[in-house]
């Protein structure tokens, strides 16, 4: 059940849910690469304002997805304070020159160009989140093995995270019932112990939890190897869609996007826009 | 041999399953305020030991992406690589460990200590304050300050959790040699 708020699949009629898996996929990961390489505010930019597109255009509502919004913003936040705590002049370093905005003692001055520089660093994780919310949401994970393989990842590795997918609702339950009957005999896991006991009894929670994973791996790969699995080279998949033209137009921008990044980004051979100059 | 890949393939989906559930929902004050810590590494270390550098390789992999998915926005891969790393090198170094054989005594421990306090140095203070300065330009003091904190806090529980699982886990296992003729 509860795997289900984790990662959910919210199913809805429309483009993006209608895209193959393997297109959400190879998008996914084409534009996490885009969003990676670049530091450049105007590619940002342009990259937020399709992610936000794409997000119309499945038809989620901002508030199925609330939860991950505000844990993204409350960690970002965080992230800025930590870098601006550690290093307040990363910004001045990066771009150059040094405009003081707001004179604090020490070292903690407040420059445009640290600003600037947060900024950045909070629309290049910013980018990616609508794409990856559209990935968990719209991408049904039945078809998720079938994309990988259809990717060029092994089929077995298909399998093995079809095989996670599958089993996390299940060893959430085991754990649940673990941890309630352990803390029933009085084994705590909370500030009052010391720390070591803490560890000892996390080891006494998770070795029920181990052994009967292991069981379960056994059982499972029985029945894998009395269905024969591993005999070919190639398998076929049930949940696996033909590509459609929506498709191959959504890989086509993809591969724009990634280029078009690329290019603009390191034109001038600093991958940082620099206004201040 | 054929069913060993097809064990590798299971134990890899049931091991990034574990560590999925293990780091999202299972959080264990450490006393630190804000720090919590991660079990899901001891189970890391314990499952590379017995199926090897590859499985856990692909566990940490996956179970980091999932973790990050799951809390919404991109997997952020600097430090989902580092957990790729731990598992292949526990995997690679302690495959000598005869831990599927039930034998798992002091020489044991201490290598199983040695090899994790080493790979989740490697991971966390080289490879993803490195990554985390080359891909997300941060600034440096801040990454390794964090990367110091994660390679303590998870080479901690690696050892101590890791190794009574081991240990508990080995015994449950009939050794080479333990029946007597009377």
């Amino acid at each position: 059940m509860a795997a289900k708020t984790v990662l959910n699949y919210l199913p809805r009629r429309s483009v993006v849910h209608e895209l193959t898996g393997t297109t959400k996929l190879a998008f996914f990961l084409l534009f996490t690469f885009a969003g990676m390489l670049t530091y450049d505010t105007r590619v940002l930019l342009g990259l937020l304002a399709v992610s936000l597109l794409a997000f119309r255009a499945s038809r989620i509502r901002l508030g199925e997805i609330r939860f991950m919004l505000v844990f993204m913003a409350v960690f970002l936040l965080l992230n800025n304070f930590f870098v601006f705590v550690f290093n307040p002049n990363q910004g001045t370093e990066i771009y150059g020159t040094r405009h003081v905005l707001l004179p604090l003692p020490g070292r903690f001055a407040i420059t445009a160009e640290e600003l600037f520089y947060l900024l950045n660093i909070t629309l290049k994780y910013f980018v990616a989140l609508p794409v990856a919310i559209l990935f968990i949401s719209a991408t049904d994970p039945s078809e998720f093995a079938a994309s990988l393989n259809s990717i060029g990842v092994s089929y077995r590795v298909g399998y093995s995270v079809s095989i996670a997918l599958r089993y996390i609702p299940d060893i959430q339950r085991d754990y649940h019932s673990i941890s309630q009957a352990q803390q029933a005999r009085g084994v705590e896991l909370g500030k009052k112990e010391p720390l070591f006991t803490r560890l000892k009894n996390a080891a006494g929670i998770l070795l029920p939890l181990i052994l009967s994973s292991l069981a379960r791996i056994d059982v499972i790969s029985n029945a894998m190897e009395l269905r024969g699995f591993g005999k070919h080279k190639k398998r076929t998949w049930y949940a696996q869609r033909p590509f459609a033209r929506n498709d191959y137009l959504a890989l086509a921008l993809g591969v724009l996007l990634l280029v078009l990044s690329v290019v603009i980004t390191f034109w001038d051979g600093n991958r940082f826009f620099n206004p201040f100059l | 041999m054929k069913n060993n890949s097809i064990k590798n393939v299971v134990a890899v989906g049931i091991g990034a399953a574990l560590f999925f559930v293990l780091g999202r929902f299972v959080q264990i004050p450490s006393g630190i305020p804000n720090t919590n810590i991660s079990v899901q590494y001891a189970i890391l270390g314990m499952l590379a030991t017995m199926y090897g550098p590859v499985a856990g390789a692909l566990i940490g992999f996956i179970g980091h992406t999932l973790i990050d998915l799951s809390w919404g926005g991109a997997p952020w891969w600097s430090w989902v690589l580092a957990s790729t790393a731990v598992g292949a090198f526990v995997g690679f170094l302690g495959k000598r460990i005869p831990l599927s054989e039930g034998t798992f005594g002091k020489k044991e421990i201490v290598t199983f200590a040695i090899i994790n306090i080493a790979a989740n140095v490697v991971a966390w203070l080289v490879i993803a304050p490195v990554l985390d300065i080359v891909i997300y330009a941060e600034p440096a003091a801040k990454v390794f300050a964090q990367g110091g904190m994660a390679a303590v806090a998870n080479s901690v529980t690696a050892v101590i959790i890791g190794a009574l699982l081991c240990v508990a886990y080995s015994k449950t296992i009939a050794g080479k040699g333990s029946l007597d003729k009377e």
